[in-house]
């Protein structure tokens, strides 16, 4: 498989010691010949790809530099609006829909030189936890093919651990970047709320969803995420704050700086080996430099609650608009009502109507202070447990996901052993605040482990350090990105 | 249909939409103008496709405050929710509006009468597209299909609430032209009700008169214009009053008013009513529009109708209510400057309400004016003459001093008019025998005549009280 950087695959295409076409082909190549077996794509958008790639070639050749990101494969996840390009969700009722606009998380890449490979496959609206919530059937891990890769981005991450890219963005609702990067072996970012535009990404629920990039290593994941952040006037949620320094403060390491164990997060449900995992990313930040304590976070206790309640709300609001009416999939039916349920019941899967159910539920009248008017509440604690913490330390730690990968249909006949799967990575979402999740060895099952680096809104930089040590001290432990290694 | 209001009072209480008259919609680019092809002033957002986002157009809130300012209201901190229902004409399925936190609270509005309506509030809100049910009934429960405009989906509404502090049709009316004429006052709306810009939802309740309990209330839908609205007001609250009379109860519903056989029908009841599910909407932040914005606006806002109506009030003189024709045909600023100028105050406002129609009537140099009254009042022309030379004003600009002389118009020789008086009662005995047996409508053939033979220049009420002389 490639093993290429981002970064490096930059630097060859500007210099002219690479095409940008050379590069491409590589990875369809690999796409070729894994993309059966592994399913990460709902889309390969193979003669776009080509035509950007002999873009980016001909304005190296006229002495122009096409940026940052120059001729550097990036697969996308379905919810990220692509003019002209199917655009599903992994929903029926998206099926055949072609946005006229690019989300402008899209644009930003493209104008970086970056070449967009195609869409990847999700849990459907990005709801769940193994991309077995799709329409159009499971994502598969690449480093075990009879495990999923965790959801809802499976497939983007799936497409980083298999090589087809080495960038490729998702969106983080309750822990969809975080967990499957865990679960695939990849680095995965979810940014500060509003630090990058959600314009152009179907919501699921606006107040929590983020875009963040996957990466194979720390480095490429802050290049990745300094193409896409900042300020964007047609998203109202969008912070004018300056995109925090990344790639040019990795070296810095963690000398001095204040590291967290977050006890909550720790203890029951938390298998052995990735808690292990955990205090051995600890020790390691603590022989890099960094003082190293634990801490307690109470309220992040009732986030997963919380997050049930305020996710699903939201989701029954923005799904609302596939009516049948104007886009997407329509069921005829005899009258308007009818055609509109008619095209829900067939358009939706199990999980999306679960969710909207409760969501619905949520919202009622009578029922609106008991539920979401709670959960508010609780977001509320969260953030100033949150903020305690962070007068005591810089950045926080945790596992990002309470396993490895479990097998394909394991947990979807419990859909609260799934929920469970995002405990540690759900009151980052509710806070607004940033987290990531980098590789640290591996579970006894030999499969990835990811560890949680959290941080404080805006805190990208120190997290992104952190990161980086971590990187640097599971290099020698094993090699867990080696997906494409023959099993 | 009328009540017996020695018993009953009617209460009714308005929420009026209004389209502000910004360039573009409530939170996207495409324009926000009447008419237009089908489908042709929309964008991602006015559809609703998946992905689009809303940015707050800043002049709809400009518009906005400039109106809950006009109406005395707090201008505060609000925030935007979605209330959601399923309907084809809402693109995405939620209206984003204003709820728990409006944009304008607690202001009040001045009937022409004086009488004080109370305004709850003033929020924000997009407008959702239209639907056409073609076949079946004509709803869209039993249409054979329906088509969608979305031209008007998103443009920038101003809902405004008012407390139930009116009591008849009349009121009503007098509240909606009030409330029109501010609107229009402010550049925020065009107030056209037969387009749409203006639309009225009538809540309406009855109760023993004497008692301070709210009855039962009816909303009233589709009331397009001012006389739909009494008629609307008369017949809901006598069909209130028929059933308690007849021991039956209201029921709280919603009715459709029905302007061709002029009655309201059942749209929904209470029960069937819609769990809107508000909850804040998470696309947009905080609209907080900070106290250096408002008083910019503030400063900048026209005199409004209400004080128009008290400032021409005082400097004339005469009744509050004398003075809301004039200021709404905006002759007051002519009115006032024409009795800045030395004229009578009561022939300036006579001649404004009964001779200047004219729309050019506004421009009219009030100095000129000021000394055509004089002119009148001072004897040298008299009221007919007066008439003629304003409209004359109006019509060339000229100082009525020049039109008079080059009409010839100068004051009669009180003999000179005896002698044509005495002339026409001689050559004229069977009319004359008629005006001296009491017969009043003759007294126009007489006053007919003596204009005749003077051209208009004679006074009508001296030749009246020359003939009563001679009768003896």
């Amino acid at each position: 498989m490639t093993t290429r950087t981002a970064a490096g695959i930059s630097d060859a295409v500007r210099s002219g010691e690479l095409s940008a076409a050379e590069v491409l082909e590589e990875h369809l190549g690999e796409i070729e010949r894994r993309e059966p077996e592994i399913h990460a794509f709902n889309t390969v958008t193979v003669e776009t790809a080509r035509e950007a790639a002999r873009g980016i070639d001909a304005a190296v050749a006229a002495g122009e530099d096409p940026g940052p990101l120059a001729g550097v494969p990036v697969a996308l996840k379905d919810n990220l609006c692509t003019r002209g390009v199917e655009t599903t969700c992994s929903s029926r009722i998206l099926t055949g829909w072609k946005p006229p606009y690019d989300a402008t998380v899209v644009t930003r890449l493209v104008d970086s030189g970056a070449v967009p490979v195609g869409k990847t496959n999700m849990d459907e609206f990005a709801m769940g936890s193994s991309t077995e919530n799709s329409a159009n059937g499971p994502t598969l891990n690449p480093h075990d093919t009879s495990r999923v890769p965790g959801g809802s981005s499976g497939g983007s991450a799936a497409a980083v651990a298999a090589g087809f890219a080495p960038l490729a963005l998702g969106s983080d609702t309750g822990g969809s970047i975080r967990q499957p990067a865990a679960l695939c072996g990849v680095v995965g970012v979810k940014p500060t709320y509003g630090l990058v535009s959600r314009l152009g990404l179907i919501a699921f629920a606006s107040s929590l969803d983020q875009v963040g990039p996957f990466a194979r290593d720390v480095r490429d994941a802050a290049l990745l995420l300094e193409t896409i952040a900042g300020h964007d006037p047609g998203d109202s949620t969008s912070l004018t704050d300056p995109v925090p320094e990344l790639t040019g403060s990795l070296h810095r390491g963690v000398e001095g700086m204040r590291v967290g164990l977050v006890t909550e997060m720790m203890g029951e449900g938390i298998s052995a080996d990735v808690a292990a995992r955990t205090r051995a990313a600890a020790e390691a930040l603590a022989d890099a430099g960094a003082s190293v304590g634990e801490v307690s976070v109470p309220a992040v206790s009732y986030g997963l609650t919380a997050y049930y309640l305020v996710a699903p709300a939201e989701a029954s609001s923005n799904l609302a608009r596939y009516d049948g009416v104007r886009y997407g999939l329509r069921v005829e039916a005899s009258t308007t009502a009818e055609m509109m349920e008619a095209t829900r019941t067939a358009g939706f899967g199990d999980e999306v109507k679960r969710r909207i159910m409760l969501g619905t539920y949520a919202l009622s009248a009578g029922y609106f202070d008991a539920f979401y008017g709670k959960a508010l509440k609780v977001r509320t604690l969260i953030r100033e447990d949150f903020a305690k913490a962070y007068e005591r330390f810089d950045v926080l730690l945790s596992p990002t996901s309470p396993t490895t990968a479990f097998g394909l249909g394991e947990l979807t006949a419990d859909p609260l052993a799934m929920y469970f799967n995002d405990v540690c990575t759900i009151p980052t979402n509710l806070a607004g605040h940033p987290a990531m999740s980098v590789p640290f060895g591996t579970g006894a099952d030999g499969l990835p482990v990811g560890v949680q680096v959290l941080a404080p809104a805006l805190g990208e930089a120190e997290m992104f350090r952190c990161a980086k040590v971590l990187e640097d001290a599971a290099a020698g432990l094993s090699d867990p990105t080696a997906a494409g290694a023959a099993k | 249909m009328s009540i017996d209001t020695e018993r009953w009072e009617v209460v009714v209480g308005l929420e009026v939409h209004a389209e502000l008259a910004t360039r573009t919609k409530m939170f996207c680019g495409a324009p926000n103008s009447f008419g237009g092809d089908p489908n042709t002033h929309i964008d991602p957002l006015t559809l609703g496709l998946p992905g689009s986002m809303p940015v707050l157009n800043e002049h709809a809130v400009e518009l906005a405050i400039r109106v809950g300012l006009a109406l005395g209201c707090t201008v505060q901190p609000s925030t935007f929710a979605r209330k959601n229902y399923f309907y084809p004409d809402l693109p995405k399925d939620y209206q984003i509006s204003q709820y728990d936190r409006p944009i304008n609270v607690d202001g009040s509005l001045e009937l022409p009468s004086g009488k004080v309506i109370g305004i709850e509030r003033a929020h924000l809100e997009e407008d959702t597209g239209k639907s056409t049910h073609v076949g079946g009934g004509g709803r869209i429960h039993d249409a054979g299909h329906s088509i969608i405009d979305y031209n008007r989906a998103g443009v920038p509404l101003l809902e405004i609430v008012g407390r139930p502090d009116i009591r008849n049709a009349e009121e009503a009316r007098s509240y909606v032209t009030e409330l029109r004429a501010i609107l229009v006052a402010v550049g925020a709306s065009d107030g056209k009700m037969e387009e749409g810009s203006l639309r009225v939802d009538c809540n309406v309740s009855v109760r023993p008169r004497g008692s301070d309990e709210l009855g039962t209330r009816c909303e009233i839908k589709n009331v397009n214009s001012l006389r739909s609205l009494g008629r609307a007001i008369d017949y809901e609250a006598a069909r209130q009053v028929d059933l308690i009379e007849a021991g039956e109860a209201v029921r709280q519903q919603t009715r459709h008013w029905n302007e061709d056989d002029g009655r309201t029908h059942t749209l929904r009841s209470k029960e069937e009513a819609d769990d809107y599910r508000y909850f804040p909407e998470p696309d947009l932040v905080e609209l907080d529009p900070g106290q250096e914005w408002i008083e910019r606006v503030r400063a900048s806002l026209p005199v409004l109708p209400a004080q128009r109506r008290h400032r021409l009030a005082t400097a004339a003189g005469v009744e509050l209510e004398r003075t809301a024709l004039l200021v709404e045909r905006g002759l007051d600023e002519l009115c006032l400057a024409t009795i800045d100028a030395g004229a009578d105050p009561e022939r300036t406002l006579t001649h404004a309400e009964h001779n200047l129609s004219d729309e050019r009537a506004t421009g009219i140099d009030p100095r000129g004016f000021a000394q055509l009254v004089s002119m009148e009042t001072g004897g040298q022309l008299t009221a007919t003459q007066a008439k003629t030379v304003l409209a004359e004003m109006v019509d060339s600009g000229e100082d009525p001093e020049s039109i008079a002389s080059r009409l010839g118009f100068e004051a009669m020789d009180s003999t000179e008019l005896e002698s044509i008086v005495d002339g026409l009662i001689e050559s004229n005995p069977d009319e004359w025998q008629r005006f001296c047996e009491g017969d009043q409508k003759i007294t126009g053939f007489f006053v007919g005549q003596v204009m005749k033979a003077t051209r208009g220049q004679a006074d009508g009420k001296v030749v009246t009280s020359l003939l009563n002389s001679r009768r003896g």
